[in-house]
């Protein structure tokens, strides 16, 4: 039995609709899943994986 | 990276040597705010708030100094990331976000750098954000030359 973490406190994950998703682009990989429970939201995380740096180029003088 | 933080590069405001260096932490920013390179410091305005969110977010885990390795002789880069996931336990966040801040806490806040993700809520659920690998081409603070 699996207890997931919900607006109404722990419940059994067997008695949650459970809905899982992912976007994948340039910039990040991020899953995210959902549990419902008689047509209300209660339960959603999500995880973002970050793809890019943020670069700063620099040019010395020269002479 | 934000526009200051290259400025404060060249006048040691900022030091990201591990176990002496400074402290950076992660705040969240709701879709509606406008954060990137012009923002100059950590502010409470466009955050996110919710259950167990608490205002500043999360301090930013910096087990790795910075690091540096010359590509030839006139080229080079210098990177440093996270060394572990930024991670919000157990919060709501009913109303999207999209943005993490990295901010220096030791030197008033001031700011580092901006991310960007596609919007996210959370709901009685945790949100993490995984930092790419501390490495020459994907370091999350990269500074190189050319």
């Amino acid at each position: 039995m699996a207890l997931v973490t919900t607006t109404k406190g722990e419940m059994d994950e067997s008695l949650l609709e459970k809905k899982e998703g992912f976007v994948d682009n340039d910039n990040e990989y991020t899953t995210w899943v959902e549990y419902w429970h008689e047509g209300e939201l209660v339960h959603r995380s999500a995880h973002v994986a970050l793809k890019k740096a943020v670069g700063l180029s620099a040019v010395a003088a020269s002479f | 990276m934000c526009t200051s933080f290259m400025q404060e590069l060249l006048t040691a405001t900022h030091n990201f040597t591990t176990g002496t260096g400074n402290t950076f932490k992660a705040a969240l920013y709701e879709a509606t705010a406008t954060y990137n390179a012009a923002t100059t410091a950590y502010s409470t305005s466009g955050e996110v708030t919710g259950t167990n969110y608490v205002a500043g977010g999360v301090t930013v885990t910096n087990g790795t100094s910075p690091l540096s390795t010359n590509t030839s002789s006139t080229a080079g880069v210098a990177y440093w990331t996270p060394s572990a996931s930024l991670v919000y336990t157990n919060v709501t966040l009913t109303t999207a976000f999209d943005a993490v801040l990295i901010y220096n806490s030791s030197a008033s806040n001031k700011a580092v750098s901006v991310h960007t993700f596609g919007s996210q809520t959370v709901t009685a659920g945790t949100f993490t954000l995984t930092m790419p690998v501390n490495a020459t081409t994907t370091g999350l603070l990269r500074l190189s030359t050319t």
